[in-house]
């Protein structure tokens, strides 16, 4: 199958989740119990002609099957109108928020790669032997950890009794050394668990391929076996840690749920958090909605890139 | 299968060098041996049915005879495996301390009934000022004390009783929706896999955590739901049925093209119990090795939960809810109120991954529990 044949068939298998998510989405506000009305303007005491403006703003009035129509067009235009809790506009909250998020989630996640990487190469080549139990020890310990424990346990240990960090964010632009180094802590925290599930996956994963007959080929050849490891069973062993983005995506996502609390890092996991304690609906139907279009594209892209590089796949 | 009667009634075609083959086969492959048992011993009565003549009714009567046999053996390869065996020692000896914390006591209008008359706990978890506030780890209270003068010993013994209870049920819940659909979708294919199966798309589309939260404030005025308890499960069992629906689904496919499944449908058996008999016994070993791990997720986000405050009631001496006032009293300077819950929900969830990693040796030794995981999503 060429690539483009491929790439059209993973896009129409994504169109459907998209609807279903944006369906999911949508249906959150109809699911809660009592009128949609009362739930957007957060279960106040309106007067009616408030109530009357606010079904029309959301087109309550109109059969359900309309009102998706039009919550889905609102939506693809980012317009989410305005919380009913706080009173600014939805899409602009998230558009603050949301560098924030990616700044954590990406530094968390380049941290993971680069303690993952080398911690799975080394468990996979020493299996059976003393650093690989090791390895798995400590992998599954960073599993065990609570996000939110290590988090306030290390908060403690550098911020509060050795001063080394700032407990709270410091008014400085997102590109700034004065955020890199408060960046530090919740980077640790969030990309503890996720460099251990790398580590794991990529363990699995070459010591499948150490298997295989190329390398025995490669041995054969004379090559030394730091090339072998590196170059042949590495390049071919990544490819599936690769594909697993998106459980990794939504990994980190769950975590700056909780880290970002700790660390009172502005981003778009403590706005759920405080939009849910808020009954903010609005905004949490948003954030929803953000996560779960980006978790879906981010699987649609690995799939996409795998197949490119691997052509195998391609069936 | 390796104490089988000798061929003597087999009729008048003796079939010579069959066994010794078959058994050679078997000792060399254990695993394989495993997986199959159900099927094989199916496969063999089928056969030695049709070269005796016997009408063939059901074909699994000699099947139901073979999973003690396999479980037996898993639980010798279990027990030789010493990490494994520490975890379990870590989830029996919490599991006792979470029940004897406290008197479990069953009280209607009449008559109030003890079920379990000890109590490990000193005081009563929610009771205030039994010691000063914030008080330092001592001897009247080992773990200290919290900001309303709570013992955190006896809240920590008591709230094992959540966490543990949390996770069993919401991964039972999860099992009870996902291997039935799962199942079904990988049995039937076609248009009823599809429809289920986006149906997992959609929902794995959001994060574990994030998806319970948007589905608590759903939940939560639910009246039958009560104090919130249910609330957590129920939000944790509507977001874990997914994963093992997409890995049940997963086994089914290469299970279902079976010979004893081809068999037992030329049988004319019904898919009903050609799916409960066959299908899902041959396929459920990795379900059940992913769904013991699961308990430990379930348990962290159920722990995560509590610490942003939603579900419970704030207050629950739940591990998570405990540390929710961490974060204020780590400021302070008071590291034990944070230390002792957040300690046992480490060692809890390191004690899970052990014991389902045994569990994964024992019963699929060649098996990867990390691919599983993968293929999960």
């Amino acid at each position: 199958m060429s690539l483009g044949r491929y790439v059209g068939r993973r896009l129409a298998v994504t169109v459907p989740v998209l609807f279903g998510v944006t369906a999911l989405t949508f249906s959150f506000v109809h699911l809660l119990p009592g009128d949609a009305v009362d739930a957007i303007v957060g279960f106040r005491a309106v007067s009616p002609a408030t109530e009357a403006a606010t079904r029309a703003e959301y087109h309550l009035d109109q059969p359900v099957w309309d009102q998706y129509l039009l919550w889905l067009r609102d939506a693809i235009t980012l317009e989410f109108g305005e919380s009913p809790v706080t009173g600014r506009d939805v899409s602009a909250t998230i558009g603050r928020r949301l560098p924030a998020t990616l700044a954590l989630g990406g530094a968390a996640w380049l941290l993971a790669l680069a303690i993952g990487i080398p911690a799975g190469i080394v468990a996979a080549v020493r299996a059976g032997e003393p650093a690989d139990e090791v390895g798995r020890l400590a992998a599954l310990a960073g599993i065990a950890t609570p996000n939110f424990w290590l988090g306030l346990i290390l908060l403690f240990v550098f911020s509060v009794r050795l001063g080394w960090f700032r407990v709270l964010p410091p008014d400085a632009p997102l590109v700034s050394l004065a955020t890199a180094k408060f960046l530090v802590l919740p980077t640790i925290t969030l990309g503890t668990a996720s460099a251990a599930l790398v580590m794991r996956l990529l363990r699995s994963s070459m010591r499948r391929e150490l298997d295989a007959t190329y390398v025995t080929a490669a041995r054969a050849k004379g090559l030394p076996e730091r090339t072998v490891i590196l170059k042949h069973v590495l390049r071919n062993a990544v490819l599936p840690v690769v594909t697993v983005a998106g459980l990794q995506l939504a990994f980190l996502v769950d975590g700056a749920v909780v880290v970002e609390g700790i660390f009172s890092w502005p981003g778009m996991g403590r706005l759920l958090v405080q939009s849910v304690l808020q009954r903010d609906y609005p905004v949490i139907q948003a954030i929803v909605l953000v996560i779960g279009i980006a978790i879906v594209l981010a699987n649609l892209l690995v799939d996409i890139v795998y197949a490119i590089l691997d052509p195998r796949i391609r069936y | 299968m390796s104490d089988r009667q000798p061929t003597t009634d087999r009729g008048r075609i003796r079939i010579v060098g069959f066994d010794e083959a078959t058994e050679q086969k078997r000792d060399s492959d254990a695993s394989s041996d495993a997986a199959d048992a159900d099927g094989a011993a199916a496969d063999q009565s089928i056969a030695s049915r049709a070269a005796t003549g016997i009408e063939s009714t059901t074909a699994s009567t000699s099947a139901l005879a073979q999973p003690g046999r396999r479980l037996e053996n898993a639980w010798r390869r279990f027990r030789r495996n010493r990490s494994a065996m520490a975890g379990l020692a870590v989830l029996i000896v919490m599991t006792v301390l979470a029940v004897f914390a406290r008197p479990i006591t069953v009280a209607t209008a009449e008559v109030t009934v003890t079920l379990q008359p000890f109590s490990l706990a000193p005081s009563d978890p929610a009771a205030m000022f039994v010691g000063p506030p914030n008080a330092s780890p001592s001897p009247a209270h080992p773990f200290g004390t919290d900001w309303a003068g709570r013992d955190q010993f006896s809240r920590v013994l008591v709230g094992g009783r959540y966490t543990l209870s949390i996770g069993l049920v919401a991964v039972g819940l999860a099992l009870c929706v996902g291997v039935p659909l799962g199942a079904i979708a990988g049995y039937f294919g076609g248009w009823i896999d599809e429809a289920i199966m986006r149906v997992v798309d959609v929902l794995y589309a959001f994060p574990f955590l994030v998806l319970a939260i948007a589905i608590v404030p759903i939940l939560e005025p639910v009246p039958i739901l009560g104090s919130g308890y249910w609330t957590v499960v129920v939000a944790l069992a509507v977001t874990g049925w997914v994963g093992y629906a997409r890995l049940i689904r997963g086994e089914v496919l290469s299970v279902r093209e079976r010979e004893y499944v081809t068999a037992a449908r030329a049988l004319g058996v019904p898919d009903r119990t050609i799916i409960r008999r066959h299908v899902v016994p041959n396929a459920i070993a990795p379900v059940v090795v992913q769904a013991t791990l699961n308990i430990g997720t379930v348990v962290l986000t159920a722990a995560a939960l509590g610490f942003l405050g939603l579900g419970l009631e704030p207050g629950s001496a739940e591990w998570g809810a405990m540390l929710a006032q961490g974060r204020s009293s780590l400021l302070r300077g008071d590291w034990h109120v944070t230390v002792f819950p957040g300690l046992a929900i480490f060692l809890f969830v390191l004690a899970i991954n052990l014991v389902g990693d045994g569990i994964n040796d024992a019963l699929e030794p060649n098996r990867d529990v990390d691919d599983d995981r993968r293929r999960m999503r």
